[in-house]
């Protein structure tokens, strides 16, 4: 099933849109300047429309259907979120406006600001980074500038578990850091022999996924923060995984200097296919000089009759701008609709339900496949997608073939630490029937997998399109449409 | 509020796991921490909730209550109602990123034509499926330069005409690594020439030299010298662009750029108070395994069907760690389709016609103000697209306080980012101000500074 490209389908001529005529006199172009034609398809609306619907329903999405893939949280996506963007007083707001004229949207920062703190256990909270990732430099930024503003110079060394995120190493080498990795220990915690090591006059900070990406609350999480501490390192917690933490516990207590979320996640605005997401930063009360602006803050207290002034300010030790103007808006918007929506209690019962669930599949898929760390999980589990005695079926054949089954496969061949991995995360908004069905397509592959393990490994078979050649896509490098030569 | 969970469902998974209660699977969080009460409001419904933001909303004025000549890098155009329609499938927006391409056709053929037309657009040989927004992108740019020389070239040059905030935001991306000067945009002297001043400073240290185009006063400048004296010391060029201006000025590609990044936002996408939008991002061939962020190619299936995939994906950080060159890892997958339904929409008729109407109108707008007491052009003999800067006789800000009774947002007040450029109005003028609202502007400039 294909669908042809917006240049295959363009007829010359057609006109999908147009604008009313130019009431002005015109103006010459410089002919210096002046570009010939562009080749953009022509299209009519109706081909737009169809074209790109069609497209859609090549997706997979969690409007369609179960997407258990771990570390990515895709839970429901509230459609009142969706509503809420699109309020003209929201959407409709230029980012230069007079500031008497977006208080509302200030006020709305302002509150997301406040509702993060109070979640997360930190000091101050800001909304501009773009996403996870950037969340992260921020972050490790923070503690390049933190120690070099106590002239620490020798700081130079950032710790990374072995089960963490890409991000978090790239981030590291992307603020100049030397990185370490740390192993982790039998029981899926950081390695506290191997931490007491690396815990000198070199050691900048230590990143750390809680709960981590083998789904486990690290079990001496305070007496690792502990150690970095008393080396005079700080503690990055990448909030990756907070969807378990809500109302749960906070992070800020347990000790962490500085969080990213991930509102795309934890806070369903959603994925977007790929973005974008939300990556505010917390911090604690003496990093908080260093938080890159713009930040919302109230200007004037106001009265009993004058609602408060908000305002905009950015830290004097900022670390600097992270991206133009206060990061991701819309996206900041959805986030407060989901908390509002929540409240205490209901924040808590996500954490709750998605825990739940994890432990609930957990016990099912164990059954057939082999769980390297079997102790009680947070909102995901890791398993191995292999067999011993059946040494020609891998974890990526039982992700394709869970895609007949009618399942978004989970995470694959990550975190790095188990073999084969596959790591599935349910979320809390997916019913006991939803995992049940799951529980017993794993089973179904299993079965096969003893069966006939060679009809595995050409799955799916029920998709739009069956597995791809990815060798060539690299090879014969075609990143965009043939074009007609009549353009 | 969205769990699905009966009580009775809650007591069966609780003996499969072979627990008592919920709060058992918490034993391990350190029980001083566990369960804190937070200080937040009750949870409201949606009902409720709907009400309280729309209270929220409307206590800001949106643009379209104005007429607006606000633009610095946000423009107020009309978004096509096509774009949201496809925006709004929920296929779309609640997909993750298509690691899985036998489920994820839809995305990854979409973001392929978005590159499409972004190489179409710039004249260049690549894109790749975004940056977070043109500030970014244009860091990442300098970024790039810097792994491209393998940090052996320290200076990353950059004019004072590129938006501030990108070079603030490319300062903070160079601060991490370290041993980078960002140069170059210092005030200009009375008499200095912006394009002389940077044919002076480019030498054999420089990674990449950054100019903007139309730059952020909005003129069209020829920096075909700049680009020749780049090349000569083996640097790299990057432009910074507004993709609306490409449909009728010479893409980036003729001017021989290695890099040229932009902002997306004017490609159908809400101002949104300044995001999320879109990191256009594209290359000449020769960069394309030091591009950072992902990429979508063609390939086939087992079955011989075309099929698209993210290739090239050694290059990123979930398979580098360390020894990539950045973390980059969303893009900004729902502003890319955005842009790419706008573009197929406008078409190639369309685009340029939104094009003209922004240059026509700017221009019969800068005529107008610029014949009224007081107010004279501050760049008279320089080409420019959509917008302008004007001298005014009164501070900007004083101006543009008056005009909020007139329902009209004035122009960005350069004073703030340009101490030098005191009582300088930006002037940005879209297709969607008629006549008749340029006239208006101009009676109230006339009126707010006569007396």
């Amino acid at each position: 099933m294909t669908e042809k490209t917006i240049y295959e389908l363009s007829q010359p001529g057609r006109k999908g849109f147009v604008f009313p005529d130019s009431d002005v006199p015109a103006a010459p172009l410089p002919k210096a300047f002046e570009r010939g034609s562009i080749n953009l398809p022509e299209l009519s609306e109706l081909d737009v429309i169809r074209h790109f619907t069609n497209l859609s329903r090549l997706n997979y999405s969690v409007d369609g259907g179960f997407y258990p893939l771990g570390s990515c949280t895709m839970k429901y996506n509230p459609k009142i979120n969706e509503v809420a963007v699109r309020l003209p007083g929201f959407s409709q707001t230029h980012p230069l406006q007079p500031i008497t004229s977006v208080q509302g949207n200030l006020y709305l920062m302002y509150q997301l600001q406040e509702m993060l703190q109070e979640i997360s256990g930190f000091h101050r909270v800001t909304l501009t980074p773009a996403a996870g990732a950037q969340g992260e430099l921020v972050g490790a930024l923070i503690i390049k500038k933190f120690h070099e503003s106590n002239k620490d110079t020798k700081r130079v060394k950032i710790l990374i578990p072995d089960s963490a995120h890409g991000t978090n190493p790239a981030t590291s080498a992307m603020s100049g850091f030397e990185v370490a990795p740390l192993p982790s220990d039998a029981r899926g915690n950081v390695d506290l022999e191997a931490l007491k090591l690396h815990c000198d006059e070199t050691l900048a900070g230590l990143m750390l996924t809680t709960p981590n990406t083998l789904g486990l609350f690290d079990e001496n999480v305070i007496e690792v923060i502990e150690m970095v501490h008393n080396a005079g390192g700080l503690v990055y917690g990448d909030g990756a995984n907070l969807n378990a933490l809500l109302g749960i516990v906070r992070p800020g207590d347990l000790g962490f200097d500085i969080m990213h979320f991930n509102l795309h996640k934890t806070f369903a605005t959603p994925h977007g296919g790929g973005g974008p997401g939300s990556g505010p930063v917390g911090v604690s009360e003496r990093l908080a000089k260093f938080l890159p602006g713009p930040i919302a803050t109230i200007v004037d207290e106001g009265d009993d009759d004058t609602p408060p002034f908000y305002g905009f300010y950015t830290p004097e030790e900022s670390i600097g701008r992270m991206k133009a103007f206060y990061g991701h808006f819309g996206v900041v918007v959805k986030a407060f609709t989901y908390i509002a929506m929540h409240g205490p209690d209901g924040l808590r019962d996500i954490g709750e339900k998605a825990v739940l669930n994890a432990n609930y599949l957990m016990e099912k898929v164990k059954e057939d496949y082999y769980l390297p760390y079997d102790r009680t999980c947070m909102h995901e589990f890791v398993v191995e997608g292999t067999w011993k005695d059946i040494p020609n079926v891998h974890a990526l054949d039982i992700s394709k073939r869970l895609m007949d089954y009618g399942f978004h496969p989970p995470t694959n061949y990550f975190p790095l630490v188990v073999h084969e991995a596959l790591m599935i995360e349910p979320t809390e908004t997916e019913s006991k029937q939803t995992l049940d069905a799951f529980a017993a397509a794993m089973k179904a592959i299993a079965k096969e997998a003893r069966e006939d393990p060679g009809m595995l490994n050409k799955a799916p078979y029920t998709t739009p399109i069956r597995r791809s050649d990815e060798v060539k896509a690299a090879r014969d490098l075609v990143l965009c449409c043939w074009t007609p030569d009549s353009f | 509020m969205y769990t699905p969970h009966s009580p009775q469902e809650i007591e069966e998974m609780l003996n499969v796991i072979g627990i008592k209660s919920v709060e058992d699977l918490f034993e391990k969080v350190p029980a001083k921490y566990r369960y804190p009460d937070l200080d937040l409001p009750q949870g409201l419904t949606e009902m409720e909730v709907a009400a309280e933001l729309n209270e929220i909303a409307t206590a800001n004025a949106s643009s379209d209550e104005f007429i607006s000549f606000l633009g610095a890098g946000a423009y107020n155009h009309y978004i096509p109602s096509v774009v949201d329609a496809i925006l709004s499938r929920g296929e779309f927006y609640t997909a993750y990123t298509p690691y899985q391409p036998e489920v994820s056709q839809g995305t990854l053929q979409a973001i392929f034509e978005y590159q499409s037309l972004m190489t179409e657009l710039t004249g260049m040989d690549i894109s790749n499926a975004s940056h977070y927004d043109g500030a970014t992108a244009a860091a990442e740019a300098a970024n790039l330069a810097y792994h491209n020389f393998r940090g052996k070239r320290k200076k990353v040059l950059v004019t004072r005409s590129v938006n501030p905030e990108y070079r603030e935001t490319i300062r903070t991306y160079m601060y991490g690594l370290g041993d980078v000067h960002v140069l170059g945009d210092d005030p200009l002297n009375a008499r200095e020439d912006e394009t002389a001043k940077l044919l002076e400073m480019i030498n054999a240290d420089t990674a990449v030299v950054i100019v903007q185009y139309p730059d952020f006063f909005g003129r069209i400048t020829d920096y075909t010298k700049i680009v020749e004296k780049a090349h000569e010391a083996g640097a790299l060029v990057t432009f910074v662009f507004n993709p609306t201006a490409l449909g009728i000025l010479k893409p980036p590609g003729a001017f021989d750029a290695d890099i040229a990044v932009g902002d997306g936002q004017p490609l159908g996408i809400p101002l949104s108070f300044g995001g999320p939008y879109l990191g256009i991002f594209t290359v000449k061939d020769k960069l394309v395994r030091k591009l950072a962020g992902r990429l979508v190619g063609e390939t086939v299936d087992e079955a011989g069907n075309r099929a698209y995939v993210l290739t090239l994906t050694a290059r990123e950080q979930h398979i580098r760690r360390e020894k990539s060159t950045s973390n980059i890892c969303t893009n900004q997958g729902l502003m890319a389709l955005a842009a790419a339904v706008y573009l197929s929409v406008l078409g190639k008729s369309g685009f340029k016609q939104v094009a003209n109407l922004c240059y026509q109108k700017a221009h019969y707008a800068a005529e107008k103000i610029s014949k009224l007491p007081g107010f004279e052009l501050a760049f008279p003999e320089t080409p420019f697209f959509h917008e302008f800067v004007i001298k005014t006789p009164k501070p900007v800000e004083e101006i543009n306080a008056r005009l909020e009774d007139y329902w009209i947002l004035g122009g960005y007040d350069l004073s703030q980012t340009y101490p030098e450029m005191k009582n300088q109005m930006l002037v940005a003028v879209t297709e969607k101000v008629s006549r008749e609202d340029i006239d208006d502007f101009v009676a109230a400039l006339e009126e707010v500074t006569n007396d």
